[in-house]
């Protein structure tokens, strides 16, 4: 996707769920200072990918193939002490419920300190500056008196930027955000995005977005990868994705966006057909069943191959999605 | 006017104010009588004075005062108390500490290790809630000898399964919280997990466990003592006074009255205690 050398790298990783494939084959690549937005349906296996990398898989779910790798260093080869030091430190998460996300009865600023004091071993005076400063940085005004604050004393929107700080102390390689506006207002949800974009560009770090949202993806993604039953189907550049999906899931998906310019009283447009649960998926392409181009062919597992600049798609009629209305 | 409303409302502050110090006085006369006994209790706890039976409180009798009166072998009753908030306060403070802390390490690793771990802690628990009591103690006695540390071996033994469930149900309560989660995410071992955000949020909860087990304990050191598995005679403690004192209720009622009494504040007190440190605790509150 980016010439750079990409500080994520994760290769045909592969996650069982009691015998079910839930992830088959993903491979995701993130760059210093790009935003990938993994995008999907509930239960797509977007956030198990995204657990995968450090290793926080649920104990049901197991990790059977693939590589992870951060900076050039094979992370799913890691012990687990190792990774430990990993975690929060080069790799940061932020979760999407942000009050919940906050110990109620710590003050905030510790909270921010707690990966420092994790990994640096700092002392509490320099952790509290450094914990300010970064505060100050994710536009919380008045940090000194926040930082004293217990989370119920403060809004959803302060919360996130509280835990964005936290994530960011360490200064992350790799940012991790599940649905990170989702439970956020669109004020908010605003200066949340800007706040994002801003740190990919003056910190450099790659950021892997989670989310259903294409609204959010349009927003703030460079490169988005498209999940469908475990399985990446399409991935590019924003652009191209919006502009010219190359995957009837994609090209449907786009689809269902409500449009505030269009005619009024049309139903709102939807997919046929429901999610299958996993391990019920049909052989071959997991969305033949739905898919109205659908023939003989999709029952051989399409690879993902290029269709333009950085463009991929797993679909064998991939010239005919522009077809579809 | 308005002064006298002033007024009104600072008394009634300072009324909270002391009426949250109280119980923390109280303890503290308790703690000091207990450890200062020789130096306050006006007689031998176990001298005796045959003449002297059974005298109501304010007796003068031979060379005594009885204060708070004599018992059946006139033996003074204050002396005898102040003596025996050693045995009470010791037994007490022993085992809910060391009961606690048992029970709630054990419970929050079932709950947070789950698996293996969960299955064969709580299925302990569940054993040793089965056992009566009593059984245990008697066991444990006919084994090692009635002493006051196999008291509190014994209630320490019989009573940490109970804090050991309350932390567990708790701790499954709070591991699944995001905070919870978001910190292992970042690197923090399970202990420091435990420690930094999970038993802060259950302490509450084992506060009130702790302050309700409290007055069960003196209680229960006196039912261990009154079946000669605890301390022994002439040893003074509260649970001793009490029942011997009972077979006496019907003509010197002060001999199993007043150590009762004792005991009762002593409960209110670390009741009032366990709910001011609970607020405390909770930021929401205070």
């Amino acid at each position: 996707m980016n010439a750079a050398e990409p500080v994520l790298a994760m290769r045909d990783v592969a996650i069982e769920i009691g015998g079910a494939r839930v992830v088959d084959g993903v491979s995701i690549t993130a760059s210093a200072g790009r935003i990938v937005a993994l995008v999907g349906e509930s239960g797509c296996g977007k956030s198990l990918t995204a657990l995968s990398i450090l290793r926080l898989l649920p104990k049901a779910a197991r990790f059977t193939g693939g590589t992870v790798e951060l900076g050039g260093r094979v992370l799913s080869a890691m012990s687990e002490e190792q990774l430990a030091g990993v975690r929060g430190d080069e790799v940061a998460i932020i979760f999407q419920e942000p009050i919940a996300s906050l110990n109620p009865l710590m003050r905030a600023g510790e909270q921010v300190e707690e990966a420092l004091r994790l990994h640096r071993g700092l002392g509490s005076a320099e952790a509290r500056r450094e914990a300010i400063a970064m505060m100050t940085r994710v536009g919380i005004s008045d940090a000194e008196r926040r930082a004293e604050q217990y989370p119920f004393e403060l809004s959803g929107g302060m919360c996130q930027r509280i835990m964005i700080a936290a994530a960011l102390i360490c200064r992350p390689k790799l940012l991790i955000a599940d649905e990170p506006t989702t439970a956020l207002d669109v004020t908010i949800q605003a200066q949340i995005l800007d706040l994002m974009r801003d740190l990919r560009q003056s910190a450099g770090t790659a950021i892997l977005v989670i989310t259903h949202d294409m609204g959010v993806v349009a927003d703030l993604a460079d490169d988005v990868c498209i999940m469908y039953g475990g399985r990446i189907v399409e991935s590019g550049p924003v652009d191209a994705i919006f502009e010219e999906p190359r995957h009837p899931y994609t090209k449907l998906l786009l689809a269902t966006i409500p449009k505030l310019d269009g005619p009024r009283k049309v139903d709102l447009k939807t997919i046929a057909g429901v999610v299958p649960a996993a391990g019920t998926w049909p052989d071959g392409c997991r969305f033949r069943n739905r898919c109205p181009l659908a023939d003989e062919a999709c029952a051989t597992v399409p690879p993902l191959v290029e269709v333009g600049p950085d463009h991929d798609t797993a679909c064998w009629h991939s010239t005919r999605v522009a077809e579809l209305a | 006017m308005s002064g006298l409303v002033a007024q009104r409302i600072t008394f009634s502050q300072a009324l909270v104010k002391t009426s949250r110090w109280w119980p923390v006085a109280l303890i503290a006369m308790f703690v000091a009588a207990a450890i200062f006994a020789p130096l306050i209790a006006p007689y031998d706890p176990n001298a005796q004075n045959l003449v002297g039976r059974l005298k109501p409180p304010g007796t003068v009798s031979r060379t005594f005062h009885y204060w708070l009166g004599s018992d059946e072998l006139g033996r003074d009753v204050l002396s005898r108390i102040i003596y025996g908030a050693r045995i009470s306060l010791t037994v007490a403070f022993a085992s809910v500490i060391l009961s606690g802390a048992v029970g709630v390490c054990l419970g929050m690793m079932a709950g947070y290790r789950r698996g293996w771990v969960e299955m064969v802690i709580m299925r302990v628990v569940d054993v040793f809630l089965s056992i009566p009591a009593i059984l245990l103690a008697i066991i444990t006695v006919a084994v090692l000898g009635p002493s006051l540390l196999n008291v509190i071996l014994v209630l320490v033994l019989t009573r940490w399964p109970r804090y050991a469930r309350v932390a567990y149900g708790q701790t499954l309560a709070v591991a699944n919280m995001p905070y919870v989660r978001l910190s292992a995410f970042m690197g923090a071992s399970a202990t420091r997990v435990l420690l930094r955000h999970v038993l802060p949020n259950i302490i509450g909860a084992i506060t009130v466990v702790a302050t309700l087990e409290f007055g069960l304990m003196v209680l229960f050191e006196a039912g261990l003592s009154f079946l000669g598995l605890g301390v022994q005679p002439p040893t003074a403690s509260w649970g001793a006074i009490l029942s011997v004192g009972r077979n006496y209720l019907a003509n010197a009622w002060w001999i199993a009255t007043l150590p009762g009494a004792c005991l009762f504040l002593l409960v209110l007190a670390i009741n009032l205690i366990g709910d001011f440190v609970r607020d405390y605790l909770d930021p929401r509150i205070h």
